[in-house]
């Protein structure tokens, strides 16, 4: 076994470990309890509700990682395949605290309506949640509005909301299903009420009960505001599934059809539903574990990485990768390609830097891409912008803004995959979250921070040692050297995919050998909606 | 010389003569009744007759009606094939008066050997060895164990076994009860009852230049006294024990004069090393193919030939190698060989050499119980009994038998049985060697087999729901990037549910075993093929090829541990379709202003059970189905809320 492949495995493995905690939820005892009174998990909910051998995405399983809240931060989202539509899926995980919703679950569900938002998908809310964290209460109450505000924008654009009602949606809660364009109750589960008996008796003094305030059975017959009643947990979900059975969806885009349906599981030429034939890549993704280093600052070569992605040659595609460009700012290979027959634009940093022909040749190749309304694919591995004077007189930064322009104002959909490094504005011109791609994901390799931590470290002490000069005071070596020991350590802390993933900076982190699957999914489900490329940009510095 | 013949028969033995028609250049008209309109034989003719009606009385055994197909068609033959008229002397001699060629015996031979009783008699003048007959007063406890037999029967019908005196006159009556109404003749007789006879049989061709003997066929190993499993010649026979039966039986055809091909049965006591006339049957007998194996003869085309009034052009010469037959019944032997009917959703039978199949049925046909449950005859021929014998289990094997339930396992564990390996044959063979396929239903292979076949089931309905998916085609079934329980399938298998857990991993699908006892199960790929889907599964480095077909919740698996029929259990069931059937809830809230009925009361469907009176509007609430009244929950007058259960109706589906 390679180095690299040793090194890349030990951070599956962790990976691996972090998710089963999230799969793990409240831990044994409360899923126990769960199951003992009928109830399913989340995940098992889910697991229902997606067609049969459909692949189901994950989005950030890892938020909440490194703070006080359970990982997965009590809520399940991602993408799964219903009725043959592509919805996004979230589910309360009522084994954390009752499924209240902390700041981090606040943070999750909007990120998983604004995927919704940006890919026009239909959203199935699992809905048992006790409400807010109480202890948190401030970071959720204000902003949690706009929980409430997507869901009515996304029915108003006709992006269609369903609500299966599982147990507790109270209060606040209440308007996850008062909001939906269909709402689903579980007998003698569902408990929906703006308040409950005690707050009832102690604002009007009225006796009342859960059922007759909130009971699945009272919405059903009395209320409305439940529009189907479901015997059972299952049964609230083949109701759903009927629900998205007769939505009449039709995504937007649909590549030419074919008639090979396939029903090969191999590599050979055929279909993904109604799309252009593909054939597998020319090399085994497994082979990317033992292509990444270990060590960030080996470089390797991007291409090699393209050929385990982006599908192989077929009568439709003639070769793997058309690069453009290739003896014009060689630290940025760009070019063209396909992945599971959909065309793609490939920018991949090959040395790290990025030098202004680099930045340069980026924004022209963006422009290109949004000429011809195909979608980005951005590999990060880059340390930045170059420093130094010749670069700073040859104009880098307005170079290196002409790349950020470019990569804001583009409005083909955008993908990022943070392969190695990530740093200083170079997560910026590579499409780094603050720039909305339509997906972020980390492979466990990457580091993102505003530079190395070594140099971060080192940079503070320089400025600490010109600081101290300047007061003519002697520089305290030993101090120096533990405060950038412990400055490299937390920034290194900091900068690693787990914490960041835990940020709800990404989407999540992925087993590189997942990739291929997991873009193949995020252009389907971009297909759902309209794109086209912009002409219109920023003013470019020249 | 016969230009157009007509077949009174259906199914395989049609098909049959139809064959050797077609190869002699003569026409070919079938019959059939309504329910075999759809079978090949009618299609491989060139011309049919439908009979109006199901049942063999109404048709195949309607000797008026046949002749007036024949007539219709033009035919000037007819052929009768085994049972209905075939050993019917009045149809055999209307068909000669009708001025049309009669193809077997002439009816004086047929009514000469059609009586047991008579046809005994007849033997023992002629110096052919037989049972000594008893009556009730001649019999004696040393006698014991007899055997009652219908005069006028066969197929086992009228058939019983006596081993006390006492039962002897009682099982007379039912005997003779039984053969009335099977054959309308009540008559019957007593002989001893030879426990490990074997049953061994001639089969001979008369014709004018005298009797021409076709070897011997040994047919013991039989189930309620039908013959299941057929061999030529039969094994472990003494040379000269050969030579006597082959002798009285040429004497017993010589007797009578016998023109065209008949089989005379004895019944052989191996431990003795003595044979015993037991009855001959003039026609062609459902096992002939064994014999033409061998011989390397058209029994059929030489049955023409007499017909025609020519002798064979060929003396038989020695058998050639051995084969075996065994009848493939649509039956289930684990239930008392309980009849099958249904969809024969497939029928394939390996095309290989040395293999021939006498099938009166294809895929897609329609199996009915109105007559004989058989399905088709396999024959293997092959140099040597043991190669035949193994060659012919794993043709079973390798056959596609779906929609019902057949005896194809029990025919391979016979094959394949020490006993019968052995050539350790007797009619009592099925009653005393231990066969799993008689015991109840078995799943084939071992607990861990079985997993990878359920497996492979759950594979082939996952990859047939992945190419039909509108989207994301080509994502790895059952992808996911967190794990949490594995993906379920589940399969109804005779009643039990069998849920099978598995999930994506980057090697490929693997088996999660939810008992949690088998491992290192994994699918290595399911390709879509013309019959199916063709599923390879690695347990422990062993890679084993499944063929699954589906066909709606039905799924059929093959491997070489056998035949899984499964049926696919819906993810989802509506609890409308389950529960609510006999409840009758108030469509709105309302008064009550009439109840229709007490409880207990019986009632149709769409019988008033009471009215509702709400808006200003009567509604009646009627009963959805026949059935009993259980529950009335309101008087008249009451107040009800929407939703409300107003009565039950019992429909009886629960005991359904």
């Amino acid at each position: 076994m390679s180095a690299n492949r040793e090194a890349m495995l030990e951070k599956i493995a962790s990976l691996d470990a972090e998710h089963a905690k999230a799969v793990e939820g409240g831990g044994e005892r409360s899923v126990t309890r769960h199951h003992a009174r009928g109830k399913l998990m989340p995940r098992e909910r889910i697991e229902l509700l997606v067609d049969e051998g459909s692949a189901f995405l994950e989005l950030s399983p890892l938020a909440g990682w490194g703070s006080d809240f359970t990982v997965g931060a009590s809520v399940v989202t991602g993408i799964g395949v219903v009725e043959g539509v592509e919805c996004m899926i979230t589910a309360n995980d009522p084994s954390v605290k009752g499924g209240a919703s902390n700041p981090w679950t606040v943070k999750k569900i909007f990120r998983a309506s604004q995927i919704a938002q940006e890919n026009g998908l239909p959203t199935i809310s699992l809905v048992e949640s006790g409400g807010a964290d109480l202890p948190t209460q401030k970071e959720i109450f204000i902003p949690g509005g706009k929980l409430f505000r997507d869901i009515t924008r996304a029915s108003a654009r006709k992006e269609p909301t369903i609500a299966l009602v599982f147990g507790n949606s109270t209060a606040g809660g209440a308007y996850v299903p008062g909001m939906s364009d269909y709402t689903v109750m579980v007998k003698q589960q569902a408990k929906v009420f703006l308040g409950g008996p005690p707050l009832v008796k102690m604002a009007t003094g009225e006796e009342s009960d859960d059922e007759s305030l909130g009971g699945a059975e009272m919405h059903a017959r009395t209320s409305g505001l439940a529009d189907y009643l479901a015997e059972d947990e299952r049964d609230a979900i083949r109701i759903g599934r009927r629900i998205i059975a007769r939505l009449n969806w039709r995504k937007a885009r649909v590549s030419t059809s074919s008639t090979d349906g396939g029903g090969s599981t191999d590599g050979g030429g055929s279909t993904d539903g109604g799309g252009t034939s593909y054939a597998e890549p020319v090399a085994d993704p497994e082979g990317l574990l033992d292509l990444i280093p270990g060590d960030l600052k080996e470089p390797f070569d991007p291409r090699d990485v393209i050929a385990h992605l982006c599908d192989g040659v077929s009568e439709t595609n003639g070769q793997v990768f058309d690069e453009f460009k290739p003896l014009y700012g060689t630290s940025l290979v760009t070019g063209w390609a396909r992945l599971h027959g959909r065309p793609i634009g490939i920018l991949a940093n090959a040395q790290g830097v990025l030098f202004s022909e680099e930045a340069q040749k980026a924004t022209q190749f963006v422009q290109l891409a949004n000429q011809t309304d195909t979608p980005l694919l951005f590999l990060h591995n880059t340390t930045g912008y170059m420093v130094g004077k010749d670069y700073e007189q040859g104009g880098i930064i307005k170079h290196g803004a002409m790349m950020i322009n470019a990569i804001s104002n583009s409005t083909v959909p955008h993908l990022t995959v943070v392969m190695g490094a990530s740093y200083g504005a170079g997560n910026y011109g590579m499409n780094g979250r603050a720039f909305d791609p339509r997906f972020l994901f980390t492979w466990p390799s990457a580091k993102s921070a505003v530079m190395g931590p070594a140099q971060l470290a080192g940079v503070l002490s320089i400025v600490a040692r010109a600081a101290a000069e300047g007061r003519g005071k002697d520089y305290d070596e030993e101090a120096d050297a533990g405060m950038r020991a412990f400055i490299e350590a937390s920034v290194e802390e900091q900068s690693l995919p787990h914490f960041l993933s835990g940020m709800l900076y990404d989407d999540g982190v992925i087993d590189p050998r997942d990739t291929r699957t997991v873009l193949g999914i995020c252009l389907s489900v971009i297909d759902t909606s309209t794109f086209s490329g912009t002409d219109r940009f920023g003013v470019f510095r020249m | 010389m016969i230009t157009r013949l007509l077949v009174a028969n259906r199914a395989e033995i049609a098909s049959r003569v139809f064959r050797t028609c077609r190869a002699l250049g003569i026409e070919t008209v079938a019959i059939h009744s309504d329910a075999d309109t759809g079978l090949p034989y009618v299609g491989e003719a060139d011309h049919a007759v439908h009979l109006p009606g199901t049942s063999p009385a109404d048709t195949y055994l309607r000797a008026d009606l046949v002749l007036e197909a024949a007539r219709r068609t033009g035919a000037d033959a007819i052929h009768p094939g085994y049972g209905f008229l075939s050993e019917n002397a009045a149809f055999a001699r209307a068909v000669t008066e009708a001025g049309l060629t009669w193809v077997g015996p002439a009816p004086e031979s047929i009514e000469q050997m059609g009586s047991k009783i008579e046809s005994k008699k007849l033997m023992e003048a002629a110096g052919v060895p037989v049972l000594t007959n008893h009556t009730v007063d001649t019999a004696t406890e040393a006698d014991l164990p007899l055997l009652v037999k219908a005069s006028a029967g066969g197929g086992g019908r009228g058939m019983r076994v006596v081993r006390r005196l006492e039962d002897l006159s009682g099982e007379i009556d039912k005997a003779a009860a039984e053969a009335a109404s099977a054959f309308g003749d009540g008559t019957v007789f007593v002989e001893p009852y030879v426990e490990r006879g074997r049953h061994v049989e001639v089969q001979v061709l008369g014709h004018a230049g005298g009797v021409e003997v076709y070897g011997e066929r040994d047919c013991s190993v039989q189930r309620r006294h039908q013959k299941v499993v057929e061999e030529a010649p039969a094994p472990r026979l003494p040379e000269a024990t050969r030579a006597a039966l082959h002798e009285a039986a040429r004497q017993a055809a010589a007797a009578i004069d016998y023109r065209g091909a008949g089989t005379v049965e004895f019944l052989y006591d191996a431990d003795a090393d003595r044979f015993f006339f037991l009855e001959m049957n003039t026609r062609l007998q459902v096992e002939h193919p064994v014999t033409e194996e061998v011989f390397g003869v058209d029994l059929v085309a030489e049955q023409l030939a007499v017909a025609e009034g020519r002798v064979p052009s060929v003396a038989a010469g020695g058998p050639q190698g051995h084969a075996i037959e065994v009848r493939l019944y649509a039956e289930d032997p684990g239930a008392e060989y309980q009849p099958q009917s249904g969809l024969l959703t497939a029928f394939e039978v390996p095309d290989e050499p040395g293999v021939r199949v006498e099938s009166g049925f294809a895929s897609g046909s329609e199996v009915s119980t109105h007559y004989d449950a058989m399905l088709a005859k396999v024959i293997v021929h092959a140099p040597t009994r043991e190669q035949a014998a193994r060659q012919l289990a794993g043709v079973l094997r390798r056959s596609r038998l779906h929609g019902l339930v057949t005896n194809r396992d029990l025919l391979v564990e016979v094959l394949g049985h020490e006993a019968f390996v052995a050539g350790d044959l007797s009619t009592a063979f099925l009653g005393e060697q231990d066969l799993r396929s008689l015991q109840g239903a078995p799943v084939p292979g071992t607990a861990a087999q079985q997993a990878v076949s359920f497996f492979a089931a759950a594979m082939a309905w996952v990859s047939q729901v992945s190419a039909a998916r509108p989207v994301q085609q080509r994502i790895p079934a059952g992808w996911r990037n967190v794990h949490s329980a594995p993906q379920v399938v589940s399969f109804d298998l005779a009643g039990t549910e069998v849920a099978v857990g598995w999930r994506h991993e980057r090697s490929g699908a693997a088996l999660v075993d939810l008992h949690g006892e088998v491992h290192g199960v994994r699918l290595v790929g399911a390709e879509r093929d013309a019959a199916g889907w063709r599923v390879v599964v690695d347990h422990d480095g062993v890679r084993t090829s499944h063929e699954v077909r589906i066909s709606g919740h039905r799924v059929d698996v093959d491997s070489p541990w056998g035949h899984l029929a499964l049926t696919r259990v819906p993810r989802f069931v509506d609890p409308a379709d389950v529960v609510a059937s006999g409840s009758l809830l108030a469509p709105m809230p309302g008064t009550v202003v009439r109840v229709a009925v007490e409880p207990g009361a019986s009632v149709e469907a769409g019988d008033t059970v009471l009215v509702l009176e709400a808006m200003k509007m009567q509604h009646t609430v009627s009963a959805p189905a026949a059935g009993t009244v259980t529950e009335i929950n309101v008087r008249t007058g009451a107040q009800v809320a929407a939703g409300e259960v107003l009565a039950v109706v019992d429909t009886g589906d629960e005991e359904a």
